[in-house]
């Protein structure tokens, strides 16, 4: 029993500690556009990042943490030696966490998601054998994270290309704006809801009928839609500012939906990461406290709340200068363009997340920023981060897997 | 650490080209005092302008080599690089322009003639307003890129463009003016004063044309 507490302990102190830094360093991809364009002050920011990425990683964070809790390593083979599986998500914890420690200090921009199915991938791998691998649903896995930014980028690029056709290419944007402006929010808060309302709230034990869901999310999505048109009311053009930037006010007014696709945004990115953190723990929880591995055993809702938590520290901590710092460096990215990008990451995350696929939600938004560049959208994308994203990614793999396995064979040695 | 989204944008051209123009508009513009100040024969007056259009064209060169470094072949940008360089380049060569000229007429300590004072002044207000009206073309370009170069926004720039080529058009008929009538008093000048004064009035005209090859380079972004 002391053991599985060690276990247990071990577990959610890793576990917690890779939330933090989840919240620490990618929750600014959500919110620093918002922050850099004004439509949100930094407290602002971090309270509804901490509210949005919290309710996302409860109501829908379930599905993608079973997948990296059960759905990789395949547990059949281990029942008769179920420690070794925590040894390995242990170690996956530990590997990850040690690998985006060395990477993001060289600056290499690597992915939690990437790095934690590596090591998992790894461990399993070499430290059981080969066959302990669904290696089916690794190439699932694998495949979405050419298909996430990929998707991603195409829907940034319609909705870009719409906003541009229905409203900047107009003698009067600002009154194009006025109208459509609430439509965009509509369908971002519909897209949002109903994906969590049949995806998500199965987890915390509500059941909805399909058509149910629909009423649902039309309803909310009406009644955000209106919070919006009200905000969208208020703003009046200033005519000073206007003489610099024609577009200013109308970029005023995308900034009120900006902060409903930030909310989006940090929901997704909630339910998609906070896996990263507690999927491991979740599985040694699994096994420590019932000894056996149970692959029917339900997702106790504290460890989500714990994850959930850890990112909200890892925001309120650091998350305040990494925005800022973000915030400032993105200012290409305007409300009308950000919005578009957020919104077709956020709806790929969040229709990801729904299947229990982990990707990398900022992969996904650098997709979406990519796609609204394709529409002539951003001044200038270089196109050499874009190469190292790519490489890091390729690297990223074998080298969560190759320090699982090591640190894999450490606790096998040593832990009791 | 490292942010992936912050550091998928370059550095965005298109403030700087902005602000590139503004001071090479307000280095044409000193073109105004410092020839007012020949006309009246101020020498320390033409000195101090003149080392104000220098420091001008200077700030304006440094900016330029300052955009293009920033500007590698690895940006990608809604268009092509070249024509923004491009763009730039004709832009330099309005400050160019200016600086050549008061070069010219400080070196050789200049005047201009009394009986054609009046109407070189008007001469170099026109190719003034030429390069203001360049610089009024080149600050639409941030709003250019935010619609995605399309629509009402084209039109206004198109708009713009033309009326610089109408402003252009309206210096060289001034320049063909003003040189007949140095023409006409050329005999009781000093040959090698008429010579120069005749190359004056060309550079001066000059900043117009580089003024309205700004459009140009600008109505390149629009296609």
């Amino acid at each position: 029993m002391d053991a599985q507490l060690v276990y247990i302990g071990l577990a959610a102190i890793f576990g917690l500690f890779m939330a933090w830094g989840i919240g620490a360093n990618d929750v600014a991809n959500a919110m620093a556009t918002s922050v850099g364009s004004k439509a949100l002050t930094i407290k602002q920011a971090i309270l509804v990042a901490a509210i949005f990425e919290f309710a996302g990683a409860v109501l829908a964070g379930g599905e993608v943490t079973s997948t990296i809790r059960k759905g990789i390593v395949d547990a059949d083979m281990l029942s008769a030696t179920p420690e070794l599986l925590v040894y390995g998500m242990l170690a996956s914890l530990l590997a990850a966490g040690t690998w985006l420690l060395v990477a993001s200090r060289s600056g290499w921009p690597v992915s939690t998601t990437h790095s934690i199915v590596g090591a998992i991938v790894g461990f399993a791998a070499v430290g059981i054998g080969i066959e302990a691998v669904k290696w089916g649903k690794v190439g699932t896995i694998v495949m979405s994270w050419v298909v996430s930014p990929l998707t991603a980028g195409i829907i940034a690029y319609l909705i870009y290309r719409s906003v541009q056709k229905l409203i900047l290419v107009h003698e009067n944007p600002l009154e194009r704006a006025r109208r459509y402006v609430p439509v965009y929010i509509f369908l971002a808060a519909f897209t949002m809801t109903l994906v969590t309302i049949l995806k998500g709230l199965k987890h915390v034990g509500l059941e909805i009928s399909v058509q149910q869901a629909y009423l649902l999310a039309v309803a909310i999505a009406v009644g955000i839609a209106l919070i919006g048109s009200f905000f969208i009311r208020k703003i009046q053009p200033d005519p000073k500012a206007e003489k610099d930037q024609h577009y200013i006010t109308v970029e005023r007014v995308f900034a009120v939906l900006m902060v409903v696709t930030a909310c989006g945004m940090a929901f997704a990115h909630g339910s998609n990461d906070v896996a990263n953190a507690i999927g491991p723990l979740a599985a040694v929880i699994g096994i420590a406290t019932t000894g056996t591995i149970a692959a029917k055993s339900s997702l106790p809702i504290w460890v989500l709340m714990l994850g959930g938590g850890g990112i909200v520290i890892g925001l309120a901590t650091f998350g305040r200068h990494v925005i800022a710092t973000v915030g400032k460096k993105i200012t290409q990215l305007t409300p009308s363009r950000g919005f578009a990008a957020e919104l077709a990451a956020a709806t790929t995350i969040v229709i990801a997340s729904g299947t229990g696929i982990p990707i990398s939600t900022t992969h996904t938004l650098v997709g979406a920023v990519l796609g609204v560049g394709m529409a002539r959208g951003i001044e200038a994308i270089d196109l050499r981060i874009v190469t190292r994203i790519f490489v890091s990614w390729v690297v990223t793999i074998p080298a969560g897997a190759i320090l699982a396995i090591i640190f894999f064979f450490a606790f096998r040695a040593f832990l009791p | 650490m490292a942010n992936m989204l912050a550091n998928i944008f370059g550095s965005s051209p298109v403030e700087p080209l902005e602000k590139h123009i503004d001071i090479v508009y307000r280095c044409a513009k000193s073109l105004r005092p410092f020839f007012a100040a020949v006309i009246e024969g101020d020498e320390t007056r033409m000195a101090e302008c003149r080392s104000q259009i220098e420091a001008l064209e200077n700030e304006a060169d440094d900016l330029k080599k300052k955009i293009r470094t920033h500007m590698p072949k690895s940006l990608f940008m809604p268009v092509p690089r070249e024509d923004l360089l491009g763009l730039l380049l004709v832009q330099d060569k309005i400050a160019n322009r200016a600086k050549d000229v008061s070069g010219v007429v400080i070196g050789r300590n200049m005047r201009i003639p009394e009986p054609i004072a009046e109407e070189f002044r008007d001469f170099v207000e026109s190719n003034i307003d030429a390069a203001k009206q360049a610089r009024k073309s080149v600050r639409e370009l941030d709003e250019l890129f935010t619609v995605g170069f399309k629509g009402a926004e084209v039109d206004l720039i198109s708009e713009l463009i033309e009326e610089l080529d109408q402003m252009e058009t309206e210096t060289d008929k001034k320049q063909t003016e003003i040189r007949s009538a140095l023409f006409k008093i050329e005999k009781t000048l000093d040959p090698v004063d008429a010579v120069f004064l005749y190359e004056v009035i060309q550079l001066v005209g000059e900043i117009s044309d580089m003024a309205e090859r700004v459009g140009r380079r600008l109505e390149l972004l629009l296609s």
